[in-house]
């Protein structure tokens, strides 16, 4: 069986799922209970100054039925006293000396402010802190958050002064609200941090509602930007995830942005994570979703040879590239099965209207047909389903940009078949290095995609 | 037990989106291929799904003007939701009553828009199913149309015919209104014995006049059976007053068959004073094999699950009367004890009006024209081949009335 049990810059966890600074750590009795349910460690919710709070202050974005792939919030920092949070992390701690009790904090861009934070959340026995750079609603308008994560050398700086006090590993937590992810992680590396934690949420408006025209959630007649979360944020935050480990930024980085289940964990850790924080997915379900977390990701590693946590992390880092230096000559196209194909003919008109339209609709008699060519006296469901006519790929005139693969609703019917193209591997680089006039003028390229056999229709 | 309230409730907003977001949105969709009327269901399914319920019930009336009648008594298994690319591994959309939720949720609104007005008169000869469609389809191209219906009120079998279990007889007359809407002229009680006049009076004539009276069985103590459709009629106008014996027999097993045994057993028992509905006892009598029913599976499977009984190769051979009651139907294989028979046994040839006929059966060419130039036909009186059903006779009024316009337009300018 898989060993899940991480040392995340010196922080030990028996498994790498902890709950991120949120509601979900909001308070001593509700960590108590995440941990009997089996998590690995918690990020206490972000203490600080003094802050009110306000109501629908939860966004969200539904799809298809579907709720909750994104969820905006405009909830500050903990609204608990500084003390109370202060006595409840030491009793987490001295309850769980197993689990991973963070500390998130966030202050007033002082030494002495961040200096006496330090000092106290160390005082409560926690294993580590977490800077928050990134909050980006109310706290950045007072200075804080996304306010110095936004500006490399705020982030550096204050980071510097927590690091002259620090004694515990400090982790600083990025904003995808930025430019370059990289800028604000170089500057944590050259402030001394232990580790570098991302993303936090992505400034966002959820909705307008259209009865009312007001923003919604509505506050009081208004709305704004939140921070926005869940699943819908997972493929931006694993870019982000990716671009730090291809620039080697030489920290343990623990990852979040809509991990939902073990297998968009294994994917934050075979792109680098050292540790996995997940909230939208508990919000949304409960603390018992850990459960499965576990589970299925040692299941996972076990079928695929893994034996720690720090065998999988970053085991797909290698792969990420630039576009200039994939392999043009890489040919895959689409292949239909014709057994499992329900003949939705969404592969069809996805490819016909959209992309490259190299899928023909052919009749039973083998002939290439138009849509709705059936006469309008024809029903009745043995009419309509014996004379259905079924997409099938033009092999030759696949371009292979698998629009249809991700249209087609049945699983594993449309898949993408990796053919020789006839033609020695090539880059972009290497043509701009090696034949620049290609990549320059038309009629060169032209000459070139002749002369190597590219026919684009 | 259950009365005879409409069996399928009604979808909420929520079950209703929940239904249409598992639509796939197939392209150039089979459902619609198998859809006589070819509604484009995906597109109005969607349109569900995004909460546009007006453009929904406009994408239905587009090509079907009784879509909610449709969404109601259609054969779904046979057509639509037969052809659903989701029923091989999962559960077919529910098309039907997805049409049911448009249209309901948007009855009574301006969903249909009509051409400017054509100096062109059209007469409708019917106002069942084909006729309603016909007419509903040349008042959109502007024409004015009067329909002439021998009943006391309109909507054909759907009003008269239809067992509230499938479609409340409210259903029905709200279909006739919005065909009203229109500016169609309904004149019912009047009842059409020959065409000279019509073709007089008028710039083209639909005959839509259905089919003709049940025949009879020709066995001693006939005078007793009641006649099947006039068993529903009453089941529908005045169910309070229906009398239902406490052993029904029904002679037949097609599907108005089908449908009196459902009355008599949800009804069952009730002149006995029982506390409960449905405790009689109803037999289908059937002089052919089990194999050589003609009544959709689905129906069958609904009937038994009722717990209607059935009986085969029971050729009827004359009611049994004893002091001025029924007691029994004895056939060639046997008897079965009864209080009370009905037969369900097809219906006569359509009234011809001289006109010519194939197989019984109005004759037309493929532009629904029958021998009589200006004089078109359509649903039951003309459907000598298919299984005769009311979209059929839906889309033989759309076909109609686009036949019809074009003679308008190329003999009358």
């Amino acid at each position: 069986m898989a060993d899940l049990k991480i040392n995340f810059a010196g922080i030990r966890s028996p498994n790498p799922f902890w709950l991120a600074s949120a509601p979900p750590t909001n308070s001593g009795a509700q960590i108590h209970r995440a941990f009997e349910a089996g998590w690995g460690g918690a990020v206490w919710k972000t203490i600080g100054p003094p802050v009110l709070n306000v109501s629908n202050r939860y966004g969200a974005w539904h799809y298809g039925g579907q709720r909750m792939l994104g969820i905006n919030n405009v909830e500050l920092i903990s609204d608990r006293p500084l003390a109370v949070n202060l006595r409840e992390i030491a009793d987490v701690k001295r309850h769980w000396p197993d689990r991973a009790v963070i500390v998130s904090a966030m202050v007033e861009s002082k030494p002495e402010a961040w200096h006496d934070i330090v000092r106290r959340i160390e005082d409560t026995g926690a294993d580590g802190i977490e800077l928050n750079y990134g909050c980006p609603h109310g706290m950045s308008e007072r200075g804080m958050g996304a306010a110095v994560g936004q500006v490399p050398e705020y982030c550096e700086r204050i980071t510097g002064w927590v690091m002259d006090v620090a004694r515990i590993p400090v982790i600083v937590k990025l904003t995808p609200n930025i430019t370059n992810i990289v800028n604000p992680a170089r500057a944590a590396v050259a402030a001394r941090a232990n580790a570098l934690s991302l993303i936090n949420t992505i400034n966002s408006i959820t909705a307008v509602d259209l009865d009312t025209l007001e923003i919604s959630p509505n506050i009081g007649g208004k709305g704004g930007h939140g921070g926005y979360a869940g699943p819908a944020v997972k493929p931006i935050a694993l870019n982000m995830l990716a671009a730090l480990g291809a620039d080697k930024i030489p920290l343990p980085i623990s990852a979040m942005g809509g991990i939902s289940t073990w297998r968009d964990a294994a994917e934050f850790l075979l792109l680098g994570a050292g540790s996995l924080q997940v909230c939208t997915a508990v919000m949304h379900h409960g603390y018992r979703i850990i459960e499965d977390l576990c589970d299925g990701l040692s299941n996972w590693m076990d079928a695929k040879g893994f034996a720690t946590i720090a065998d999988v992390s970053g085991k797909s880092l290698h792969r990420i590239s630039d576009f200039q230096n994939f392999d043009l000559s890489f040919r895959a196209v689409a292949r239909i099965d014709e057994a499992k194909c329900i003949q939705c003919n969404l592969c069809y008109v996805a490819c016909n209207d959209t992309a490259h339209q190299c899928i023909d609709l052919v009749n039973n008699q083998g002939s290439v047909v138009q849509p709705y060519a059936y006469p309008p006296e024809s029903n009745g469901k043995v009419e309509a389903t014996t004379t259905r006519p079924r997409p099938v790929v033009r092999e030759p005139d696949c371009v292979g940009c698998r629009l249809c693969f991700n249209v087609c609703p049945v699983e594993r019917c449309i898949e993408m078949v990796e053919v020789p193209s006839g033609r020695a591997p090539v880059t972009w680089q290497q043509l701009v290095q090696t034949q620049p006039a290609v990549t320059e003028n038309w009629d060169a390229m032209e000459e070139y995609r002749k002369k190597v056999g590219i026919d684009v229709h | 037990m259950k009365g005879l309230a409409e069996e399928l409730a009604p979808l909420s907003t929520h079950e209703a989106a929940v239904e249409a977001n598992r639509c796939l949105f197939c392209y150039d969709a089979p459902c619609t291929h198998a859809c006589p009327t070819h509604i484009d269901i995906p597109r109005f399914i969607k349109k569900i799904a995004t909460g546009n319920l007006m453009g929904s019930a406009r994408t239905i009336l587009e090509a079907n003007l009784l879509g909610a009648t449709c969404a109601r008594v259609c054969p779904v298994q046979e057509l639509c939701e037969g052809a659903c690319v989701l029923g091989s591994e999962h559960k077919p959309i529910s098309i039907g009553r997805l049409q049911r939720h448009a249209m309901d949720a948007t009855h009574g609104q301006p969903l249909v828009k009509c051409a400017p007005p054509t100096t062109h008169k059209v007469a409708v000869v019917g106002s069942g199913p084909a006729g309603l469609s016909c007419a509903g389809e040349l008042a959109r191209r502007g024409h004015c149309v009067t329909i002439f219906e021998k009943r006391p009120l309109a909507g054909g079998l759907s009003t008269y015919g239809i067992i509230s279990l499938r479609e409340p007889i409210e259903a029905s007359l709200d279909e006739v209104r919005l065909i009203e809407s229109l500016g169609v002229r309904i004149e019912t009680g009047v009842e059409v014995s020959g065409l000279d006049d019509l073709r007089q009076r008028f710039d083209a004539v639909f005959l839509a006049i259905g089919l003709g009276h049940s025949p009879a069985l020709g066995i001693p103590g006939e005078e007793f059976i009641i006649d099947g459709l006039a068993f529903i009629e009453q089941s529908k106008l005045d169910p309070a007053g229906m009398k239902i014996g406490h052993h029904v027999v029904v002679i037949g097993a097609g599907n108005t068959a089908i449908d009196c045994a459902t009355v008599a057993k949800r009804l069952g028992a009730k002149r006995l004073g029982a506390k409960r509905l449905g405790t009689g006892r109803v037999t289908l009598a059937y002089r052919r094999t089990e194999e050589e029913m003609r009544a959709y599976p689905h129906e069958l499977e609904f009937i038994r699950k009722e717990g209607v009984e059935f009986r085969f190769s029971m050729t009827p051979e004359s009611v049994v009367i004893e002091r001025g009651e029924v007691i029994k139907l004895a056939c060639q294989n046997g008897i079965i004890p009864a209080d009370q028979i009905i037969k369900a046994i097809g219906q006569d040839n359509p009234p011809a009006f001289d006109l010519e006929v194939h197989r019984g059966f109005v004759k037309v060419n493929s532009d629904m024209e029958t021998s009589l130039a200006g004089v078109f036909a359509g649903g039951d009186c003309i459907r000598t081949k298919n299984v005769a059903s009311t979209v059929m006779a839906v889309q033989d009024g759309k076909l109609a009335a686009a036949a019809i316009h074009r003679h308008l337009e190329n003999t009358h300018g």
